[in-house]
């Protein structure tokens, strides 16, 4: 299934990546290229094969119900989540107006 | 030996640990002797950033244990080097990209801890491709990283080291570090170990925590160490490994003694040749070598089983549906919110502040991952691409699980070719894929693999052989590995010109 110009730009408005225009132009034929070589998969019968979920048999866990279960990754982190925003006041990530 | 620096980098992990132990020279002069090969290297561009401080740091913490007596740990005076995509408490991790160029990480990934548990130092934080997509260390957004290896046509050639461990790889082939952590996607350990004479082992699915690694493809994702030889591998995997309540994949199992167990007979072992792997016009000299290692192993005392993996062919476009899909959802974090980049055009809303920081943090070749990912999960081609991918997965998967049952490891070549030239492969990324064809197929199914050196091809480069184990079984990997490296006797290395 190939691509044109006008798909490609809406991928990457789905992807919220702003593309230029010679970026988008220069976009099409590589991922045409991509597409049209995994294309081959459609040779192969995966009549009543199950898809791939996990690589190895694993059950996931539920880790215990308690606060703070692990104290890294637990609550009372605000400065440390904080530390690396691009933007932060008053203890909050700030982000341009939102006007809908 | 004890005073001469350049002796000590010559030293191998096993080498290093137990001549600290010994009392034969202190940590720190082993630091020291690493902090100055890696400052005399700038022009290999292999670190991103160096912490000489930080290697002192904990050279000073083993020489002060070792003064009271107490015990220094499985790598205990052991500087490595750590690819710069394992999150390391206030020191950069840039995934060699823009979007995370000034981020310093609050937390320390879990792989990193347990080195530095087990008395390992660190040199500083290794290039890499952008977000761990490529195969030449070429999408870094700090530049290439260059092979230390020279083709013997004396044209000196700048080549790529592979990727995307490819500062990992150049480091220790030019003696930088004795050993540094990778991560292995569709061969990001193995193919940069074949292209720089070193070995590297990409361990069963699960086995180290993907906790604090950033994320490319979540359900392919697989740390490993890379290092001179197989020993040292096994003892730098049994520090790394081991389960992580915080990684929801993570496997809850012991961490076996690999080292303490490593033996090169293989006598009463199977070793399967996958009939597939031999390509239409492959490289004579991967042909040679791969022909050379079955030869190997069957001296050390194997049975060579002829097995095939039917669907082979199909591994490689699988990989780019999946890898893609899981890479543009887990970059979709990347919004100059929370942390790294952001760019805020002059009165942007927020969707155009998502969109322009996207646009200035990622580069050419995670973007088009991006967009591929995208395309095959966005309605309509979900099924089509990515349903059928992961079904093709499953008979990958199914393909070794039947090839174990009439042998124990599965050995192949690592790479279709050596070491190429940088800029050789960039024009098509396809021919770039292409590279990683022997790879990607046990990164589909989860399995251990490594990579150790076989030889030189006529161009006086490294060649790699990959041994690739059945589920969990990373000792039979070892083993044959250590085989390989007793027979192969590869003791060349680059002439330093940098």
């Amino acid at each position: 299934m190939a691509v044109d110009t006008q798909t490609v730009a809406r991928i990457a408005a789905l992807a919220r990546i702003k593309l230029g225009e010679g970026e988008l132009d220069a976009m099409v034929p590589e991922l045409n290229g991509i597409l049209a070589w995994v294309e081959q998969l459609g040779e192969v019968d995966t009549t009543g094969v199950e898809p791939m979920t996990a690589v190895i048999p694993n059950t996931l866990r539920l880790r215990a119900d308690v606060i703070d279960a692990d104290p890294l990754t637990g609550g009372g982190k605000r400065d440390a989540v904080l530390a690396n925003a691009p933007a932060a006041e008053h203890g909050f990530f700030g982000v341009p107006k939102v006007i809908e | 030996m004890p005073g001469s620096t350049t002796s000590l980098t010559d030293l191998g992990v096993r080498s290093i640990r137990d001549g600290v132990a010994a009392g034969d020279f202190s940590a720190v002069e082993v630091a020291e002797a690493f902090n100055a090969n890696v400052a005399a290297a700038s022009v290999l561009n292999t670190f991103i950033v160096a912490t000489p401080d930080a290697a002192l740091d904990a050279a000073r913490a083993i020489d002060a244990k070792r003064a009271k007596g107490e015990p220094l740990g499985k790598m205990g005076g052991v500087p490595i080097g750590m690819k710069d995509l394992f999150a390391t408490k206030g020191v950069q991790t840039s995934a060699a990209s823009h979007m995370l160029e000034n981020f310093l990480p609050e937390y320390e990934s879990t792989v990193s801890q347990k080195l530095w548990d087990a008395g390992a130092g660190m040199l500083g934080k290794l290039n890499l491709d952008q977000f761990a997509m490529g195969s030449s260390n070429e999408t870094s957004y700090f530049g290439n990283v260059i092979n230390p290896w020279r083709r013997n046509d004396g044209g000196n050639a700048a080549l790529a080291p592979g990727g995307s461990s490819g500062g990992s790889s150049a480091a220790i082939a030019a003696r930088l570090c004795p050993a540094a952590t990778g991560t292995d996607t569709g061969g990001s350990i193995r193919q940069p170990a074949a292209f720089t004479g070193i070995s590297g082992i990409k361990p069963t699915y699960g086995r180290c925590s993907r906790w604090g690694i950033v994320a490319f493809a979540s359900s392919l994702d697989q740390a490993g160490p890379m290092a001179r030889d197989v020993t040292d591998c096994a003892i730098m995997l049994e520090a790394m490994a081991g389960f992580d309540p915080k990684d929801s994949t993570s496997l809850d199992m012991p961490v076996p003694q690999w080292e303490a167990n490593l033996s090169p007979d293989m006598k009463g072992k199977r070793v399967g040749v996958p009939r597939e792997y031999r390509m239409d016009g492959m490289d004579e000299d991967v042909a040679k070598s791969w022909d050379q290692g079955i030869a190997w192993l069957k001296d050390a005392g194997a049975e060579i089983v002829d097995i095939s993996l039917p669907h082979t062919r199909y591994a490689l476009p699988a990989y780019y549906i999946v890898a893609p899909a899981e890479a543009s959802s887990n970059l979709a974090r990347y919004d100059g919110v929370r942390y790294g980049l952001r760019d805020l055009p002059e009165g942007a809303g927020l969707q155009d502040m998502y969109a322009a920081t996207r646009a200035a943090g990622f580069g050419a070749e995670v973007k088009r991952r991006i967009l591929i990912g995208t395309y095959v999960l966005s309605a309509g081609f979900y099924d089509a691409y990515y349903t059928q991918a992961q079904k093709v997965r499953t008979l990958i998967a199914r393909d070794f699980a039947k090839a174990f049952e009439s042998c124990d490891v599965i050995l192949a070549p690592t790479a279709p070719t050596a070491a190429f030239a940088l800029g050789e492969m960039t024009s098509d990324p396809l021919s770039m894929y292409l590279n990683d064809v022997f790879a990607v197929p046990a990164s589909l199914a989860g399995l251990p693999a490594m990579s150790v050196p076989a030889g030189l091809n006529r161009e006086g480069l490294p060649l790699g052989l990959q041994i690739i184990g059945n589920m969990f079984d990373e000792q039979g990997v070892l083993d044959a590995g250590l085989a390989i490296e007793r027979a192969a006797e590869f003791v060349v290395r680059p002439d330093r010109w940098w």
